[in-house]
């Protein structure tokens, strides 16, 4: 049977745990129910550091969104242009790479050792991979924001992508490289942790939010492989001045073989909480364990061999390796569907469970008044707005009237803006009382700010893809040419330019929202409150005992995925690098 | 392992849309004839790009519109911050008739979009972006430049114009480079 109990209260097979005296704890004289920091006060502790960290950046970035909304559409311009793009690199990079990764390890160390039920294994360890990361963070953060002021000679106003001939200060690069190795030693703490619950339970079926952790750990480590060897073997050492040129294809190339699979380790942990507490906040059980399995394996086998569909447009790349991407893009398409069917499906049980009824009807049973359930539900809702427009990207005929338009950032807004984002904001107010043993504060906020989120992203995001679809580029200050004026499909220009700052104005004000609550959870609740949130997690309704063992064989999975990215990348980076590993050439321009 | 019944019927259902999907692309590249920017542009020296030393390459040719062998061809280099041609004067181009594009960069990595069509490329240094186009109509144009290039990026854009074939006239010099036989 699944090992999912934390503390194996039962061992009965599809049975919730039973609540026991081993449920309450007594701190300070009052007795509260047992949280994870009760259990794992080490891990809480680690958690809480990398969710604050996250959230942090998170501010700030959120600040320097709503700066980058009001300046391209001309509402307000407190930058010159030229800074928009030091603004807008430190977005990406304290958004999609800081804010994601400190929040994706809190998740997953919280979850391993929850669904292990073994405290990671060492301490000194999980110190060394969160300094890691935050150094790296650190540097990388510093070099962009001196940018700003120019009497410091280090600037990276390179964007989130980083594309070689353009030169961020060495620092910059040093700091990316040192998140991955970060979130490198990361994965090595819960595979140690897996191996010492291994040892004490040599046949059981893995947990599933572990297996969840390890899988994407896999594949997390097959394609940072692409941007580690363009960070470290070209770019360190071309800022350096160490080697005079860089292939820009070359590097382009290595990192869109992890800038695909980025976008996935950033949706499989909203992904783990979709299967794994969704289905309890909305007051049921998962639908099906060995699905929600065999969802994970296909990320890991086909996440990374897909990076030539953000290449379509690339000269230098044959057609027939574009093809070959973009039919794996879709079958990537295959996993995303059936986790729509499983938590629609668990959602609708746990309605059933409260009493819902009808074909429709019982979508009002649900407690649309709980932020984490509400704010999980909405981020589904919205990846599927998202992952529509993500087919369309993926087709790539459709792909040439859509590229590096603002199209595509109205797209990643729901992707990893909304369904990563707004998932783990939502999974915080259930999960920080448990980390901290306080109870959440300014619930009321609480309760509307996922809504406000989401009225912010559908302004935000509807007007960004129809402006798109009329020609407006993306990661511009200006986007409006004296040359030339747009032919739009649907709406005019000036009201898309409204509802992109209005919507950015509201998303800015569902971040505050967000932090507030927070802070004032960790700030003014007291410590060991009378909590009421409960941990547990019960049994799914199919669980893994009965599915095929092979799911479980990692090693299995994770060699298919190092040959499938083979056959997609073997040729065409061979036949890049057959003309010279550093040419065609180009010499470093500075920014 | 049990497997619902509304499962299988979502597996398949989901299988049938994938397929589907493949389809379109297929017919869209066998119907329509939608082509990718391939490898066929080659690759070339961007400090020969940067220097103007055109004659010094096979697969480009000094900035300009020229008919090779019957058939129009635009030469267009990208470089912080302009087309050249495109921003200074506007490429002219004939309608109706198929036009190849061949695109580089003598410096950064840019972008070359007519702003809300599907001709769109990336514009690499070190490559040639190679890709043709049919003009249906006359009319004009907007050149975007949609890949960050520096701290100017906003300003880089440039206009391409349709023309009859009637009103299409090569400039004299590309003339010259036809009769003398170039590439």
């Amino acid at each position: 049977m699944a090992t999912e109990h934390p503390d194996n209260v039962t061992d009965a097979p599809g049975e919730t745990p039973e609540e026991t005296d081993e449920s309450y704890v007594e701190i300070d004289g009052t007795e509260r129910r047992r949280a994870f920091v009760d259990r794992y006060p080490n891990a809480a502790q680690a958690v809480r550091v990398l969710f604050g960290v996250s959230f942090l950046s998170f501010a700030v970035g959120a600040l320097f969104g709503l700066v980058q909304a009001l300046h391209r559409t001309g509402v307000l311009r407190v930058i010159a242009s030229a800074d928009y793009y030091t603004i807008l690199t430190a977005h990406g990079v304290l958004l999609a790479l800081v804010f994601t990764t400190f929040g994706i390890t809190g998740l997953f160390h919280w979850a391993n050792t929850r669904s292990l039920g073994v405290a990671p294994t060492s301490q000194r360890l999980t110190w060394l991979w969160i300094g890691t990361m935050t150094l790296g963070t650190l540097f990388a953060g510093s070099t962009i924001v001196a940018g700003l002021f120019p009497d410091i000679p280090a600037s990276a106003d390179v964007l989130f992508t980083f594309y070689a001939p353009l030169e961020a200060h060495p620092l910059f690069y040093v700091g990316a490289a040192l998140l991955i190795v970060g979130s490198w030693i990361a994965g090595v703490d819960w595979f140690l942790q897996y191996r010492e619950w291994r040892s004490a339970n040599p046949d059981s079926r893995i947990p599933l939010q572990s297996f969840m952790v390890m899988t994407t750990m896999l594949m997390w480590y097959l394609s940072t492989l692409g941007v580690a060897v363009e960070v470290v073997v070209f770019l360190i050492p071309w800022s350096l001045g160490l080697i005079g040129q860089v292939d820009p294809l070359l590097t382009r190339t290595l990192f869109w073989y992890f800038g695909h699979p980025v976008v996935y380790f950033w949706l499989l942990p909203a992904y783990m909480i979709w299967y794994t507490v969704l289905p309890k906040l909305a007051g049921g059980r998962l639908f099906s364990d060995p699905l929600a399995r065999v969802v994970f394996v296909l990320f890991l086998i086909l996440s990374t061999p897909v990076g030539f569909h953000h290449q379509y447009t690339d000269p230098g790349v044959p057609a027939g390796f574009k093809f070959v991407a973009m039919t794996n893009t879709m079958f990537l398409l295959l996993p995303s569907l059936l986790t729509l069917f499983t938590v629609v499906a668990s959602i609708e049980h746990g309605a059933r469970q409260r009493g819902g009824e009808g074909y429709l009807s019982w979508l009002r049973s649900l407690p649309w008044d709980r932020p984490a359930f509400t704010g999980i539900a909405l981020s589904g809702i919205m990846f599927g707005a998202g992952g529509f427009s993500g087919m369309i990207n993926a087709g790539m005929n459709i792909n040439y009237l859509v590229h590096n338009t603002l199209w595509v950032p109205g797209h990643f807004h729901l992707t990893v803006g909304t369904a990563f984002a707004l998932t783990l904001m939502a999974v915080s107010y259930w999960l920080v009382p448990q980390i901290t043993g306080k109870r959440l504060k300014l619930r009321g906020v609480a309760a509307l700010q996922p809504y406000v989120w989401f009225l912010g992203m559908v302004l935000m995001s509807n007007a960004m893809h129809r402006a798109g679809l009329a020609g407006v580029p993306r990661r511009t200050a200006e986007p409006e040419y004296q040359q030339f004026s747009y032919d739009t499909v649907v709406g005019g220009i000036a009201e898309m330019q409204m509802q992109i700052a209005l919507g950015g104005t509201v998303l800015f004000v569902g971040a505050v929202m967000f932090l507030a609550v927070m802070l004032a959870t960790w700030t003014l609740s007291p410590p060991n409150a009378n909590l009421r949130v409960n941990g547990e997690l019960p049994e799914p309704l199919s669980t893994a005992t009965d599915s095929p063992k092979v799911l479980d064989n990692l090693k299995l999975w994770f060699a298919v995925a190092v040959v499938l990215v083979v056959l997609a990348y073997g040729i065409p980076l061979y036949s890049m690098v057959a003309d010279g590993i550093l040419s065609p050439g180009s010499v470093p321009f500075p920014v | 392992m049990h497997v619902h019944r509304f499962e299988k019927l979502w597996f398949g259902a989901a299988l049938l849309l994938i397929v589907a999907f493949i389809a379109t692309i297929v017919y869209g590249a066998a119907g329509p004839g939608v082509a990718m920017v391939s490898d066929d542009g080659g690759t070339i020296d961007a400090d020969k790009v940067a220097n103007g030393n055109f004659n010094q390459t096979d697969n480009f040719r000094s900035p300009g519109v020229y008919r090779e062998n019957g058939q129009v061809h635009v030469y267009i280099v990208a470089r912080q911050f302009l087309f050249n041609p495109g921003t200074s004067q506007a490429i002219e181009v004939p309608a109706n008739e198929q036009v190849t594009f061949h695109v580089t960069s003598a410096d950064v990595m840019h972008g070359f979009n007519l702003a809300g069509t599907n001709v769109n490329s990336m514009v690499i240094p070190g490559q040639v972006a190679t890709f043709s186009v049919t003009f249906d109509e006359t009319g004009s144009h907007g050149i975007v430049c949609h890949e960050y290039c520096g701290s100017g990026h906003h300003t880089m854009a440039g206009k391409l114009t349709v023309v009859s074939q009637s009103q299409f006239e090569l400039a004299p010099d590309a003339d010259a480079v036809e009769a003398s036989g170039g590439s």
